[in-house]
């Protein structure tokens, strides 16, 4: 199991379409840090996220994951190892949130499922549908699975967005636990009042 | 060949060539047409068999032009290449429209041969299935609004039917033969006499001289369109 | 509960609920059924010919109906994400979501379709070719069926572009499947359109997971 200790970008640019969103961006993000991403509306920001995560063929450049030792991963390792959490919450409307719970916490590779529903105060969500939920509720159903499924890597696309202070205050707590035992954060946000060291800015 | 598969070297390597290709369909075609007129008639068929000389270079076209689709395709899957997307994207239109040639001919060529506008032949068959395919791809092309995106499906769905054309074409023959209802065109084609290959073989080379600058004019559109886009949205950005 | 049995889980479960699941796909083919009968001007018996096309058109148009929503409704809610980072190759993903789609919509169908032949005037005696030709052309229909559903993906209008794209793939299965059940209606040699059948389905079995795998992440990227 290779953990990844490290993620390089070098030179990177994308493009959507015709359009440049951005070029040269050269980053560094290491175990133990959390990164707050920030830039205007259509900066790029999800789109970083996304070329990250290996579903954006980036333009120009490179992203280069490596391990504790320095080895390169190849990148469709690094992605089993990665959560990707977008403005999407992948959650099946019509199924119940315990079943959607159990599905994540097996497919991404974890078995703290329970530690994940006491973390996020989900136990009286768990046999509602996910259509009932309200937009809070369904995100903090999302968070669980990155409590559920350690990976080390966290791309969060504005995590905070749909909830109120007290969620946004456990969402922080999460992000500091998880630098803290050695995982990596990069997190698109508006508000850098997640307690983030660091920020990497894309501008136009 | 790779080489060219560079959008500023195509350009360039091109532009002298269009005028002489359509130039040379010109010519060819009015030569064709010339010998399509004075050759003689078939015992049998009388003058209907100058059809064929619309015809069967038409069925062969549009088949060819199927074939450079898939395989531009595959290169646009492969390599990613643009220029072999818009290859793919330009050979589709002129494709379709030998194809519906290739169908009206057989229909007016059937109507006096057969007495009816319409048999199902299994090559009239398989040529009516090969327009479907050019329908579904410039279908998917259309519904897709990112172009990007649309780009890739579209490539996916070329190669696909690439693939699959031949084992469509054995299915359609095999159900032919099974059916063993009287056929009036035998396996290998009506068997054509010397008279008629200096007609045939000069329609069949102004036919591909007329794809190629069709095909290679609709490339130059596309990779000029591009430009235009890419200009406008870099002047947008700018704004 | 390994990665992959969940997804099975999930894919039946979804397939058997979403969009009606096996009660809408078998309405249909007995709603396909019954128009020709009513819109033949010869009277009932002129029809028993053509029981088995019409069966066969029924059952090819009613696996592409409930296929549009198979890729969409995960793109729509964001999974399609999550399944491209699971431990399985998207490949795979590709195929389990094929075969759970296969028994909550090709399985139903095809136990229909001697129902529909029988009653339309097919010999009884057809009635397990019928069922066991539905049964591998089926699949064969929701393999391809599902390249076409990725391929549609993120696309205007996507069941018609579906129906378009994919029903002229679906002459090989058609063709082999009808003769089939022709000849064993017939009493005759049903042994090479079998054998082409399966080959046939065989072929998309291979195909679809790669060029469904490559369609989707057309779709995501």
């Amino acid at each position: 199991m290779h953990v990844i200790a490290a993620v390089e970008m070098s030179r990177l640019g994308i493009a959507r379409g015709d359009r440049s969103l951005f070029q040269d961006l050269d980053a560094r993000l290491e175990a133990g840090q959390a990164v707050a991403l920030t830039g205007a509306n259509g900066a790029g920001k999800t789109s970083l996220l996304r070329a990250l995560a290996g579903f954006i063929r980036p333009a120009e450049g490179t992203v280069r994951f490596t391990d504790a030792a320095g080895a390169e991963i190849e990148a469709e390792t690094a992605r089993r190892r990665i959560h990707l959490l977008g403005h999407l919450d992948g959650l099946r409307p019509g199924a119940r949130v315990r079943d959607e719970l159990a599905f994540h916490a097996a497919w991404l590779g974890g078995g703290a499922a329970e530690a994940a529903v006491e973390r996020l105060s989900l136990e009286p969500l768990l046999e509602l549908e996910v259509r009932k939920l309200s937009a809070g509720q369904r995100r903090r159903v999302a968070l669980a699975r990155l409590v559920a499924a350690p990976r080390p890597l966290w791309l969060l696309d504005e995590p905070g967005a749909p909830l109120d202070a007290r969620w946004r205050g456990v969402l922080a707590e999460l992000i500091a636990e998880h630098t803290a035992a050695g995982g990596l954060a990069l997190i698109a946000t508006h508000e850098p009042a997640h307690g983030l060291a660091r920020t990497l800015e894309l501008s136009v | 060949m790779f080489g060219l598969a560079n959008p500023q070297r195509f350009m360039a390597f091109t532009r002298p060539l269009v005028p002489l290709l359509w130039a040379a369909a010109g010519v060819l075609l009015a030569l064709g047409a010339w010998f399509s007129f004075t050759a003689p008639e078939d015992y049998q068929q009388g003058d209907t068999v100058r059809i064929m000389f619309v015809h069967v270079p038409a069925a062969t076209l549009g088949l060819g032009a199927y074939a450079a689709l898939g395989v531009s395709s595959f290169f646009a899957l492969v390599f990613r290449h643009a220029l072999a997307d818009a290859a793919a994207r330009a050979a589709a239109l002129p494709g379709a429209a030998f194809t519906l040639l290739a169908l009206i001919t057989g229909s007016l060529w059937g109507k006096p041969m057969w007495g009816t506008w319409w048999v199902w032949d299994a090559r009239l068959t398989s040529v009516f299935i090969l327009f479907l395919f050019y329908l579904g791809y410039m279908a998917l092309r259309a519904a897709i609004d990112d172009e990007a995106r649309a780009a890739r499906s579209a490539a996916v769905l070329g190669l696909v039917g690439l693939i699959n054309l031949p084992i469509v074409r054995f299915s359609v023959d095999w159900w032919n033969t099974l059916h063993q209802r009287a056929s009036l065109i035998r396996a290998d084609g009506p068997s054509i006499d010397g008279a008629f290959l200096p007609a045939l073989l000069t329609m069949m080379a102004a036919y591909g001289a007329l794809f190629l600058a069709l095909w290679i004019t609709g490339i130059r559109t596309e990779v000029d369109r591009r430009r235009v886009v890419a200009a406008r949205a870099r002047a947008a950005a700018g704004a | 509960m390994s990665a992959l049995t969940q997804l099975i889980r999930r894919e039946i479960t979804g397939a058997w609920q979403g969009g009606g699941g096996p009660l809408m796909a078998c309405g249909f083919l007995a709603c396909a059924a019954v128009l020709p009968p009513l819109a033949s001007d010869a009277g009932p018996g002129a029809l028993v010919e053509a029981a088995l096309p019409i069966t066969w058109l029924a059952l090819a148009l009613a696996s592409l109906l409930s296929l549009e929503r198979l890729f969409e409704r995960d793109l729509d809610d964001g999974s399609l994400d999550l399944l491209s980072l699971g431990p399985a190759p998207l490949e795979a993903v590709v195929l389990i979501k094929a075969l759970a789609h296969f028994l909550a919509n090709g399985a139903p169908l095809a136990l229909a379709a001697p129902v529909c032949a029988v009653s339309l005037g097919a010999p009884a005696g057809a009635a397990p070719m019928i069922l066991l030709a539905a049964l591998i052309a089926g699949l064969g229909f929701t393999l391809t069926g599902t390249l076409g559903a990725a391929l549609a993906l993120g696309a205007r209008r996507g069941g018609l572009l579906i129906a378009v794209t994919v029903l002229p793939l679906l002459i090989p299965p058609l063709i082999f499947g009808a003769a089939a059940t022709a000849q064993a209606a017939g009493g005759g040699d049903f042994g090479p359109a079998l054998i082409l059948l399966i080959a046939y389905t065989l072929f998309a079995l291979a195909l679809t997971p790669l060029a469904g795998a490559a369609a989707v992440r057309a779709a995501q990227g």
